[in-house]
């Protein structure tokens, strides 16, 4: 059987245009702290050129501060950060060729739109005629050309970002770093734009790297996402392989629902594993290519989504009754929960495919539960 | 008819309508109606009489009433070149001390608001401690400082700086220090309240697009205080128009301002009538660029919101 778990097989769900070996920004063990907590504890990461990356985390997990030493707005307590092989840590924000779009956008109140986008590019010795240029350039980009001579406070929401996000451009930044650059729109918008950033990212080719809390903007937008907990990196990877392989509890739970049963390794044997799990009657099967030790602490990682509910007679190794406890209609999918033997409750969603039919499943009755081997994961961390 | 339903909204209508009353009332009690008196005054001519003017309307016992309006005071104020000297005197002093102020006290305000949080109130109360000692006194200080064998004259001539004693007092330039020293708290309370407001991640916004610190103080820190400047300075300036204390006390008696030329025209020459057209015609000058100042702080209110 081939490991399902290999790079090149999985596509990211945003195309990634980078060209991995050309690295345009390393982040080298940097760790900062205020005073004596930690907001980024030995961080280590290198982004491709063309990439669009994401710091995914809860509020207060570092990936603002992070953001902020990329900028220069802060200097790492130790550790480096290199920008097309420059080290760039000491440098002051006004002479790195990194811009920042702004969660509040930070438009400067006392000037137009145009004036606005043109400030950066009058920090620079460049004709102004070339300049007016850039500032059209700029405008037409992100369909603004209408409101240049508007004042901030003129401006909706949405046009605001959309001023921000021309000023930040305007300079042809290396980076371009978007500080939860969709946080200040409504829900409708915010998709909207969504695929506009991507569109327009890999028009100009320009790396992102964007913070945000939501994980499904990191899902819909990234090429990779570095998911951050508490200062430190928990995993580094493809939106896709984030989501189905996570590398430890936390990332399993914060991304999606998540199933998580505690168990000890019974054997191991070509690539398959045998966990005894104490909530669950039998053992289960799972497929894991990496050594593991009889006898280790392990939790299995399952997503509701993988789960089936099976007739009668099946030959499913990993099978399990339960009784179906509570359903939430979502709309296109239900999440039940159903609850085995030991009380441990289990949950799946079946997408809701006839608008009318009576629902398959209802409260208090008895189902066979089963999944694949290589539909859950193993996690040690 | 009026249901006990609707009371409370009546009494909050009419609440409303009397609690903007009682700021009405004080300014008609003691603004507008002295002013009226002031401006009756000006009209009148002086005369040696208890009270040393006449009344506007007189009657001549036969049922004949006259109106006397005397305007003479009022084209004196126009054609004699003293009191327009006078008034571009103060006008001189006024604006060369807003501006001595705010390069004082821009610094400082600027200081204080970019200062740790805990030492801002220290810093502010250091700036109004002054204001708890009389005003009066504070200037009388100044004397003793700047004369010619005063405390600053024997510190340089000891320090050998210099061999003769500076003639500062009764000078222009002390007129300067006195204001600047009593007006600068005036300026620096409302620019401070305009600088800790400011929004820091601007600056981060101008850093980033590579603007140098100094550029950024220009570009954005300056226009986005420009309400308190024009604040901190009219409060500034309109007291030291009419000032009279300091270039009395400070000043030399060739310095000419309305405020002192306004204390001879009263208590020195008894001419009432004129001191109140001065007095009304400074009024004037000083509510135009009062106007001018909330039509700025307007617009500049409507590029903030």
């Amino acid at each position: 059987m081939t490991d399902t778990r290999s790079a090149d097989e999985l596509a990211s769900s945003a195309p990634d245009t980078s060209n991995n070996r050309d690295i345009i920004l390393q982040i080298d063990k940097v760790t900062k702290h205020f005073d004596s907590a930690y907001a980024c504890d030995d961080i280590s990461l290198s982004i491709h050129r063309g990439e669009f990356f994401s710091l995914l985390g809860a509020s207060g997990c570092g990936k603002t501060t992070l953001l902020r030493i990329l900028a220069g707005f802060e200097t790492p307590t130790s550790g480096r950060v290199l920008i097309d092989g420059v080290d760039v840590t000491n440098v002051p924000p006004y002479q790195r060729p990194v811009n920042m779009m702004f969660q509040s956008f930070a438009l400067f109140p006392h000037m137009s739109v145009i004036d606005n986008i043109a400030f950066g590019l009058k920090q620079e010795a460049i004709s102004k005629a070339e300049r007016n240029d850039r500032v059209r350039e700029m405008m037409s980009l992100v369909q603004i050309e209408k409101l240049a001579g508007r004042k901030p406070h003129q401006l909706s929401g949405g046009q605001r970002q959309r001023v921000a996000l021309a000023r930040a451009l305007a300079k042809h930044p290396k980076l371009l770093l978007l500080d939860e650059p969709l946080g200040a729109l409504d829900k409708k918008l915010r998709e909207q734009t969504q695929f506009e950033l991507i569109n327009l990212q890999q028009r100009l080719g320009i790396t992102f790297i964007m913070v945000t809390h939501d994980q499904e903007e990191a899902m819909t937008m990234s090429s990779r996402i570095a998911l951050m907990h508490e200062g430190r990196v928990e995993q580094v990877d493809t939106p896709r392989r984030i989501y189905e392989f996570p590398a430890t509890r936390y990332a399993a739970g914060f991304i999606g629902l998540v199933n998580l049963f505690q168990g000890v390794v019974v054997s191991h044997e070509n690539d398959q594993v045998l966990i005894e799990c104490e909530e669950l009657p039998g053992q289960l099967l799972v497929h894991h290519s990496q050594p593991l030790a009889v006898g280790m602490d392990v939790s299995v990682a399952l997503r509701p989504e993988k789960i089936r509910v099976l007739p009668g007679n099946d030959n499913q190794p990993n099978r399990v009754n339960a009784v179906i406890k509570d359903i939430a209609y979502l709309g296109d999918v239900s999440i039940y929960h159903a609850e085995v033997a030991s009380g441990k409750r289990i949950k799946f969603t079946l997408p809701n495919v006839q608008a009318l039919a009576e629902q398959p499943l209802t409260w208090e009755q008895e189902v066979t539960l089963g999944w694949q081997g290589d539909s859950c994961g193993v996690l040690t961390l | 008819m009026i249901t006990i339903r609707q009371l409370p909204q009546l009494l909050r209508k009419e609440s409303r309508s009397l609690i903007i009353a009682v700021p009405w009332l004080w300014l008609a009690l003691f603004f507008i109606l002295p002013f009226l008196y002031i401006l009756k005054i000006s009209l009148a001519e002086p005369q040696l009489a208890q009270p040393p003017y006449t009344d506007l309307i007189q009657t001549d016992g036969e049922g004949l009433v006259t109106v006397l309006l005397n305007f003479a005071n009022y084209m004196l104020i126009w054609e004699d070149s003293l009191y327009l000297d006078a008034f571009v005197g103060s006008l001189k002093v006024a604006g060369v001390s807003t501006i001595l102020c705010l390069l004082v006290g821009y610094p400082m305000a600027y200081g204080i608001a970019r200062a740790p949080v805990h030492m801002r109130l220290p810093l502010l109360m250091l700036i109004i401690l002054p204001f708890w000692t009389s005003f009066l006194i504070r200037v009388y200080a100044w004397m003793g400082i700047l004369k010619s064998n005063g405390l600053l004259n024997n510190m340089l001539m000891w320090l050998g700086v210099i061999d003769e004693p500076l003639d500062i007092l009764y000078t222009p330039i002390a007129i300067y220090i006195g204001v600047v020293y009593s007006y600068l708290p005036f300026l620096i309370l409302p620019l401070y309240a305009t600088l800790v407001k400011l929004d820091n991640t601007l600056l981060e916004a101008a850093a980033d697009l590579g603007c140098r610190p100094f550029k950024q103080f220009l570009t954005i820190t300056l226009p986005q205080s420009v309400p308190g400047i024009l604040a901190g300075g009219m409060l500034v300036f309109i007291p030291v128009m009419g000032e009279f204390v300091i270039p009395d006390l400070l000043g030399g008696p060739d310095s000419l301002m309305i405020g002192k030329l306004l204390w001879t025209e009263f208590f020195n020459n008894k001419d009432w009538p004129l001191a109140s057209s001065l007095a009304a015609v400074l009024l004037v000058a000083l509510i135009i660029p009062f106007m001018l100042m909330r039509h700025f702080e307007r617009k500049s209110e409507e590029g903030q919101a």
